[in-house]
């Protein structure tokens, strides 16, 4: 069956983003992720990787060019659309922007309750997304009274609690030892295996050598180097029985 | 249905806020309480003087004293005379032994009253202004008239102290009312300024809501019901401090009016007062927080 070109997940068309005080920190950057990709994105640290992503989530708008996130044209996204469109769009960040006044189930339920989900419901999904990352027996622990590991974990299941189509994570490994950076990896690629799309900036390049996936490299704002691996998928048990 | 369940959970959970920080919430309370208790207070003092200008209004009277010769017959024949006049209500005649009995009857005096050998009161004509004569003016020109008479001695008007007593009422109420829309604005401020520190404290929430997806209404909405609560909560806290100065001060009234042998009860808000009260401090409430709301979520920018 010929299947029909797949729109792309995100597609960068001559994108700037200027700020006042800092000066141009995206340079007509232009670049297109498929939807199912996992691309990592690197580069020093003020190469622009942090605004890419918030141009993605729509928490920022590009001063030129045309930013589209499936099929959204964030630079003419009016204000009631905007929460709509972050619902699509996982956030991951480094630290971890969890609300310590809550449990981790609060903490994973705010996407659901913010869209107006039924408690039922809501239970049903936090319960499934913390099972997921491994944590279905710290539902009701507080966020600091949890290791760095298991509450970036708290903050995975959040952004993928709503089941959006696209994650973007910043720096997600960047405050953990080796060990637990492979397995927020490992958490990531299973996402990939059922159909989410990921963009993780990341500056850990001795991890990122060692996984076969795209990988873009800005530098002051541009793309400097697209690196793709062959497009064959990771090592799998072969299906043979 | 889930617009309204949504509400009553906001509804809900801002009052649990107030709940969590009982100190400051009490302390917020009170003084707003204290604000609209005010001009509150006020009010009830007026209505409470006008009441007892009422009840003084139906003795209010001009006292016409007649010339001492003046002998029974021509008395009641100058009130005959008199009724016929279209400035007055009514007219009554009041004989030297009447009036010495009351006089009698007055406290303090009845000891002097002994001492007397004869009466040395006049006939007095107690006379009841018409209602339509309500100008000073008015007013002046019956004195006068009356006053030329042959038989006139004295002319007493108890009229025109109680028409300064009305206009003292009025500036009673006048003051009420400037200093309630002062305390007004007082109040809309504090509550704003409470929504905008409650709103600071939580910025980290809202950032982290607006970035999983939170519409400005949902994120808005626990903040205008927390204007809502301090409102209501605070125009509850005025009326209770209002009833409370009633009671702290009805045992000095009665015991006033026990002096002048009279019973007096002071009455507090009415109906139509009481609703004004909370239903200002309501509208107070959201007010305030709506505007903190509106100037400060929107400064708030996720990052």
């Amino acid at each position: 069956m010929a299947s029909e070109p797949m729109p792309p997940m995100i597609r960068c068309d001559q994108v700037s983003k200027r700020y006042a005080e800092s000066g141009e920190v995206l340079s007509n950057l232009s670049l297109e992720i498929a939807a199912g990709e996992m691309v990592f994105l690197t580069g020093h640290s003020g190469a622009g990787k942090s605004t890419l992503l918030k141009l993605i989530a729509c928490l920022e708008r590009p001063s030129r060019g045309q930013l589209l996130v499936d099929g959204r044209n964030i630079g003419r996204l009016s204000r009631r659309q905007i929460p709509y469109h972050r619902r699509q769009v996982g956030m991951i960040f480094q630290d971890h922007r969890l609300l310590t006044d809550r449990s981790v189930f609060d903490n994973v339920a705010l996407p659901l309750v913010v869209a107006g989900h039924g408690a039922q419901e809501v239970a049903r999904r936090v319960r499934a997304a913390l099972n997921q990352v491994g944590l279905l027996n710290k539902e009701k622990a507080h966020p600091l009274a949890l290791s760095g590991g298991e509450q970036q974990r708290v903050g995975i299941a959040r952004a993928i609690v709503g089941r959006p189509p696209l994650l973007v994570a910043d720096e997600p490994t960047g405050n953990l030892d080796p060990q637990l950076a492979r397995e927020i990896m490992a958490l990531f690629t299973r996402f990939n295996q059922i159909g989410v799309t990921l963009l993780i900036a990341s500056h850990d390049l001795s991890l990122i050598s060692t996984l076969p996936y795209r990988t873009l490299t800005l530098d002051q704002g541009r793309l400097v180097n697209d690196r793709h691996v062959a497009n064959k998928p990771p090592p799998e048990t072969p299906l043979s029985h | 249905m889930i617009w309204l369940a949504r509400h009553r959970q906001d509804a809900l959970s801002s009052l649990a806020r107030l709940r969590e920080k009982p100190l400051p919430t009490l302390m917020t309370l009170l003084m707003i309480g204290i604000a609209l208790a005010l001009p509150g207070t006020l009010y009830v003092l007026t209505r409470n003087l006008s009441l007892l200008g009422e009840g003084w209004e139906q003795t209010a009277a001009i006292s016409l004293f007649l010339k001492a010769e003046v002998g029974k017959e021509e008395a009641r024949a100058l009130a005959r005379r008199l009724s016929g006049w279209r400035d007055l209500e009514s007219v009554t005649v009041i004989s030297p032994d009447q009036a010495l009995q009351e006089l009698r009857a007055e406290t303090g005096f009845a000891e002097a009253v002994e001492q007397l050998e004869t009466n040395p009161l006049p006939f007095v004509l107690s006379l009841r202004p018409a209602p339509s004569l309500n100008t000073a003016a008015g007013l002046e020109g019956l004195r006068e008239a009356l006053a030329a008479m042959p038989e006139a001695d004295l002319v007493r008007m108890d009229t025109l102290w109680l028409q300064r007593f009305q206009g003292i009422i009025q500036v009673g109420e006048r003051a009420a009312m400037v200093l309630a829309s002062a305390l007004a604005v007082g109040v809309f401020l504090v509550i704003g300024n409470t929504i905008r520190l409650e709103i600071e404290n939580r910025r980290q929430e809202i950032v982290i809501m607006e970035t999983v997806g939170a519409t400005p209404g949902f994120i808005r909405r626990p903040f205008l019901w927390l204007g809502l609560w301090y409102g209501c909560l605070g125009g509850l806290a005025a009326w209770f401090l209002i009833a409370l100065a009633r009671l702290l001060m009805q045992t000095p009234v009665s015991q006033l009016a026990a002096l002048y042998r009279a019973d007096f009860v002071l009455v507090g808000l009415d109906p139509p007062a009481l609703a004004t009260l909370i239903g200002g401090s309501l509208v107070l409430g959201l007010g305030g927080s709506w505007i903190s709301v509106a100037r400060h979520l929107a400064a708030i920018k996720p990052d």
